[in-house]
């Protein structure tokens, strides 16, 4: 047993934080570490800029321009991304819909796709909730009937993340209404230009515009972009859901902000001397640092398992990660609430990104609540918290 | 022991809980009073001045209700049960119970209690954070009048009050409790800037400036007055509290009644059972300790009365907080929503914590006290 890295790994890891360090622009870095919003031209112009290293999908086939990585490596780039506060290449893209078609696509779905869908030319959304379909996702309802060489799709997706900036959605549909739930499903590509297609946003608590309904009404979709088999949706859905949890934890994201809430700890006064001053605080941070070592740990025995294992095989760690994961990240935005005190009140009036304001206490301190707002989201979505624990005791303490 | 209402109370409980549900059963309505330029509505303050709330605390000699904690209590529960936005808080709870035991004109008081003036108390400094008595603020004497210097932070309704209480220091040091002076000001007045903004719980505060703005003195050392005035808003912070997660708890089990998955209310899982009902028991409990610090604030020895209120804001803070959490998880994504009412709870909910105080604030001087008094 050895916990530390080899020292390739971590001439790996330097030469990844070297690169994330010099070649990000710093404006989007503080961004992300602030929890700001990201406009669109960020999120492209930093996926443009790992692919040009190599680095936008290194989950891919290395033919599709992925990485010979082993699972230590991955889990290290993953790690240093986020520790640097660079924005992840988009999830959807990279994690979800691109190992979809890689590994269930025809030829021709590949060479149309991918390429496109690593440069962030194809920006994908996520069109798998529905208002009666969250945590029962296969309950769906969207239609799509087969018309000669189209489908025609008809109903309604919602909670969709970044609709607003998307070209494309990969959506579940029903395919066969008499079938059984899971059973009636296809995995079927939409381009957001269709006619028929509205989007509308859905406001969060924070404020910000961050999902959307997308309304689908008598859509008339090409037959080819259907991905796989007619009716086996589900299992690439499965397929796509636990790649999803895969960085879920956001384990270099957090220690990122831990690190950062003690930074401003050390910096806000309070009576004679700081907030870092109050053994209280403190203790409450160590305890998430404490928390998150052994998660940092879990983590990477995880990682180090998939070097044996068939990594398609299901696994209670992900939901370990994913609960504990998202404990840790709203514990983090929390701290730092408390670190704004009375500071956290203001809300002055910003822009989409929340730039446009002259702050009312510290730069940071009013951004601090909207992102605890924001971050209850993370043991919502991704599977909740809750279903998360019933898969635990059902599929690996069988209860 | 006795926990029943007079008869007075129940009529008043009935009546504010009758105006919140009019003026604010429908959520779009208070959208609309925050869209006002004051950030509430003109008409509902009216209404609560003819109610005779903004009176509440006042004297019958001074043309008032004679209301105390308990009358504070009802009101305030019903406030947090519609997030109501008008500032009784501001201008009943601080500002009147700061200018009527310093001001001695009636004739300033009538106004308030018929809804002509509004107040806020303009105290908390940037570097003080919770220290009530960390006042950096400046007060000299030019002639017959007073001078103030200084910043005033997070000023509750301080964006559109009508005068201002503020406190500054005529003498001492920054940190000592003696010297603390409380002023009078017009904000319209030469050497007041302002700035005004939203606050993240669809309230509204200003941040203060003051340079040589000139101000009436009311109270010479007024430290033990803000202590004490700071004790009641806690107790009515307490109350609000507990008026919201009630109306959040209720509104989290209706959903989890509605809501299908699974091809069931979700209100069927056992799971979601159990966090429903510890809900229940963190709103009793806070209840309970809202009782406790509308008797306590009437205490007469000054250190009991601040630590059970001390006590009292660090539980019912961190139940709120816990609260409303839960109540946006159960909720699933509708809970994250600015259109659905659950989320605005949470959010006072949580913001409340950082009101006056927060938790570890609040433990540390009960520690300090070495528990709660007998
Ligand atoms: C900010 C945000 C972004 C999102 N982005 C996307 C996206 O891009 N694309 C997309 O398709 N979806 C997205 N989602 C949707 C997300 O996946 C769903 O919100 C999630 O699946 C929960 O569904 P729900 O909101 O309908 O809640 P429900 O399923 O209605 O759940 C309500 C509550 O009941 C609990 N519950 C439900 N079933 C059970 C059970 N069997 N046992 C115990 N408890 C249970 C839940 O845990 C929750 O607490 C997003 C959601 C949010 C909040």
């Amino acid at each position: 047993m050895d916990l530390r890295y080899t020292p390739e790994e971590i001439a790996f890891r330097d030469e990844l934080r070297r690169f994330f360090r010099t070649e990000i622009p710093a404006e989007i870095r503080r961004k992300v570490s602030e929890g700001r919003k990201l406009a669109r031209e960020d999120y492209i112009t930093c996926q443009r800029i790992l692919h040009a290293k190599g680095l936008s999908a290194p989950n891919w086939p290395v033919e599709w321009g992925g990485q010979d990585w082993s699972p230590v490596q991955r889990y290290i780039f993953t790690e240093e991304i986020q520790a640097c506060a660079v924005p992840q290449p988009l999830s959807f893209n990279i994690n979800m819909v691109g190992p979809v078609i890689a590994t269930f696509g025809s030829e021709a779905q590949k060479k149309r796709f991918l390429p496109p869908t690593a440069t962030l030319d194809i920006w994908w959304a996520q069109g798998f909730s529905e208002p009666g379909a969250g945590s029962d996702l296969a309950s769906l309802k969207t239609s799509a009937r087969r018309e000669g060489d189209h489908f025609i799709v008809n109903g309604q997706k919602t909670w969709t993340t970044l609709g607003q900036y998307a070209d494309w959605i990969f959506c579940l549909v029903r395919t066969d209404p008499a079938a059984k739930k899971q059973q009636g499903i296809s995995f079927l590509l939409i381009d957001l230009k269709t006619p028929g297609i509205t989007i509308r946003p859905i406001i969060t608590i924070d404020g910000g515009h961050e999902v959307n309904e997308v309304f689908f009404d008598e859509v008339k979709v090409p037959a080819e972009n259907l991905v796989g088999e007619l009716n086996k949706g589900w299992d690439y859905a499965k397929f796509l859901l636990s790649n999803e949890r895969i960085g879920i934890a956001r384990i270099g994201l957090t220690k990122e902000r831990l690190a950062r809430v003690k930074r401003l700890a050390q910096e806000t006064p309070a009576g004679e001397g700081t907030v870092w001053d109050d053994p209280d605080f403190r203790r409450r941070l160590a305890w998430s640092e404490i928390e998150l070592k052994a998660l940092e740990i879990t983590q990477m025995r995880v990682v180090a398992a998939q070097r044996t294992k068939a990594a398609d095989k299901p696994d209670p760690s992900s939901s370990i990660l994913k609960i504990k994961g998202s404990e840790l990240q709203q514990q983090a935005t929390q701290l730092l609430v408390e670190v704004a005190g009375p500071y956290a009140l203001p809300r002055p009036d910003r822009d989409e990104e929340g730039l446009n304001l002259p702050s009312v206490g510290p730069e940071w301190a009013d951004a601090a609540a909207p992102l605890f707002f924001n971050f209850r989201k993370v043991s919502i979505y991704g599977g909740s918290n809750e279903i998360q624990r019933n898969i635990i005791a059902k599929a690996f303490l069988g209860l | 022991m006795d926990f029943d209402l007079t008869d007075e109370q129940r009529l008043l409980a009935e009546s504010v809980n009758r105006f919140v549900s009019d003026r604010y059963g429908d959520f779009e309505k208070r959208k609309a009073c925050r869209a006002e330029p004051a950030g509430y509505s003109a008409a509902n303050w009216r209404a609560m001045a003819e109610m005779g709330l903004l009176g509440l605390p006042l004297s019958e000699e001074q043309g008032g209700f004679n209301g105390g904690p308990v009358e504070t209590m009802l009101v305030m529960e019903a406030i947090g049960r519609g997030l109501v936005v008008e500032p009784f808080l501001a201008t009943v709870v601080l500002g009147l119970g700061l200018l009527r035991r310093t001001e001695t004109d009636p004739d300033l008081l009538a106004r308030v209690a018929a809804g002509e003036l509004t107040l806020a108390f303009a105290h908390q400094e940037r570097q003080a954070r919770h220290d009530l008595h960390d006042v950096a603020t400046a007060a000299r004497r030019n002639g017959g009048a007073w001078l103030l210097d200084g910043a005033k932070g997070v000023v509750l309704n301080g964006d559109s009050a009508g005068m201002l209480l503020v406190s500054a220091r005529i003498s001492g040091s920054r940190r000592d409790r003696e010297g603390i002076g409380l002023f009078l000001l017009d904000p319209a007045g030469q050497g007041v800037t302002r700035r005004g903004y939203a606050t993240q719980d669809g309230l509204r505060a200003a941040e203060v400036v003051l340079e040589s703005a000139r101000a009436n003195l009311l109270a010479e050392n007024a430290l033990p007055l803000i202590e004490l005035v700071a004790d009641e808003a806690i107790a009515a912070l307490c109350a609000e509290a507990v008026g919201a997660m009630d109306a959040l708890r209720q509104m989290t089990v209706d959903y989890l009644k509605t809501r299908q998955q699974f091809g069931r209310p979700i209100g069927d899982f056992q799971v979601l059972q159990h966090r429903a009902a510890d809900m229940l028991v963190a709103s009793e409990q806070a209840r309970s300790m809202t009782m406790y610090a509308a008797m306590m604030v009437q205490e007469t020895d000054a250190a009991a009365r601040s630590t059970a209120l001390s006590a009292a804001k660090a539980l019912v803070s961190r139940l709120a907080d816990g609260l409303g959490k839960e109540a946006v998880q159960l909720h699933g994504g509708i809970g994250m929503t600015e259109e659905y009412r659950a989320g605005h709870y949470f959010k006072r909910l949580a913001m409340l914590g950082v009101l006056f105080g927060d938790v570890d604030h609040h433990l540390r001087r009960v520690v300090a006290a070495g528990g709660l008094p007998e």
